[in-house]
């Protein structure tokens, strides 16, 4: 075996910001839609708790694959950062 | 790699208790309604069961123990071994193990020990105790597994004390020829020791004066040296990781597939988290049952709570199959495939 396939996975179409925060604020029901921006500060948030953390881990791991860490969150602060992260490692 | 088969081991009874007083969420005084609203979505945990002060994990796996060797007509005498795990000991020694053989009133000639394992612990259970019987021929062992978690966390923590409820349960083992191999699938990462952990009371940081002084953690988390602490993110990361990838390799080794299965019973560890691992192996809503709403997280005994909580009608007649995954504390993780015939399956019992 050990056949070396480089990089000829062509991913999905990765999707745009403005369709990511649709999908962020359709899981948080909480929220109206139009709340969240690229620039939105997600500790911002009223009611923003470690729940949300939980329901981002998940929806990002089902919907696009990717794995987002605590360490990721942590060091994450506005909606387009995280759309960023996604976004690349979504590609590779 | 911890993988493989045992031969002629049938599991012929489950049963569990409970301790009867019952808590619910939406009367948990820390969070506002809102807060209450989002942890009852996402974690899946709506009430919960409480031990008063002093009720053992053993009391309630004692209980369970009574009623099935009722139902099953089973002779004390002819119990070869008894195997206790939990993370909740009655004492820092002896095992319980052995003084549960003596207050069920096992021969002393049945072997006894404790295995200090916690969300995996009932997939390790069956597979160190049906490896025994299959090796030696033992005939009869009764499998007892459960936590009382809630003596442990601490109330003014909301990371912690909504979730977890208290259970002990027994799992009845006989030597049988014509029984279906039972597989498993054993794993350990402990780099990830200290995701689930009550860090003082052991010998590496012995209880001291200090170990009970309650300190603020961050906002809605006070706890002590003696609590449990849990780092949810890195456990929910683990999980929707390493259990998919490890049960799509289970599925692939023993040549099967969702369709192979009647139920697959998950650690009831948070609804969202097991959701997300269920969308990944591809099982449907209706074979991946759930006792997390009405239990908690029950650590040890979430696998036999939920199959006596919510398949009890079903086993008890014909052939079932299952797929077990547990998942958690050490880090540590099982997989396990059996099957049962005509399980003797008592209800809940409420102690």
């Amino acid at each position: 075996m050990g056949g070396n396939y480089n990089n000829q996975i062509i991913s999905e179409k990765m999707i745009s910001i403005e369709e990511f925060i649709k999908t962020l604020e359709a899981e948080f029901e909480e929220l109206q839609p139009g709340t969240l921006k690229p620039e939105t500060k997600f500790t911002d948030l009223d009611e923003w708790s470690s729940m949300h953390s939980l329901i981002i881990i998940a929806l990002i791991d089902t919907e696009y694959d990717v794995t987002i860490t605590g360490e990721d969150l942590m060091s994450i602060k506005k909606v387009e950062e995280l759309y960023t992260i996604v976004k690349d490692r979504h590609t590779t | 790699m911890a993988f493989f088969s045992i031969q002629n081991i049938a599991v012929k009874g489950i049963a569990a208790a409970v301790p009867a007083q019952e808590e619910s969420n939406w009367d948990y005084a820390l969070l506002t309604e809102s807060e209450k609203k989002l942890l009852i979505k996402t974690t899946g945990v709506e009430k919960r069961r409480r031990a008063p002060k002093g009720m053992a994990t053993s009391d309630l796996c004692f209980e369970a123990a009574k009623t099935l060797l009722a139902e099953l007509n089973w002779e004390k005498e002819e119990i070869d071994a008894l195997v206790f795990v939990s993370q909740s000991s009655d004492y820092y020694l002896p095992a319980t193990a052995i003084i549960l053989q003596d207050r069920l009133g096992l021969p002393k000639s049945c072997l006894a020990f404790d295995i200090g394992l916690g969300c995996s612990g009932y997939v390790y259970g069956l597979s160190v105790l049906s490896s025994l019987l299959s090796a030696s021929g033992l005939k009869k062992a009764l499998l007892m597994v459960g936590d009382v978690s809630t003596a442990t966390c601490s109330v003014e923590d909301k990371s912690t004390y909504p979730l977890f409820g208290d259970a002990g349960t027994v799992t009845a083992l006989q030597f049988d020829k014509a029984a279906s191999p039972i597989t498993f699938s054993l794993n350990s990462d402990g780099s990830g020791f200290k995701a689930i952990i009550i860090e003082d009371g052991g010998i590496r940081n012995l209880a001291s004066p200090e170990s009970f002084v309650l300190k603020d953690v961050a906002k809605g988390i006070k706890r002590a040296g003696l609590n449990l602490a849990l780092n949810g993110l890195d456990v929910f990361n683990f999980s929707v990781t390493e259990v998919p990838a490890s049960l799509k390799e289970f599925l692939r080794k023993t040549e099967s597939n969702t369709d192979s299965f009647d139920y697959f019973i998950m650690h009831q560890a948070n609804k969202l988290m097991n959701e997300t691992i269920r969308k990944k192996i591809g099982f449907p809503v209706e074979k991946v049952p759930y006792s997390i709403s009405k239990y908690g997280n029950t650590s040890s005994a979430s696998i036999p709570l939920t199959i006596v909580s919510e398949l009890r009608d079903i086993v008890v007649k014909g052939e079932t199959e299952f797929l077990l995954a547990g998942f958690g504390v050490g880090l540590s993780w099982g997989i396990a495939s059996f099957n049962v015939k005509n399980l003797v399956c008592p209800k809940i019992i409420e102690v």
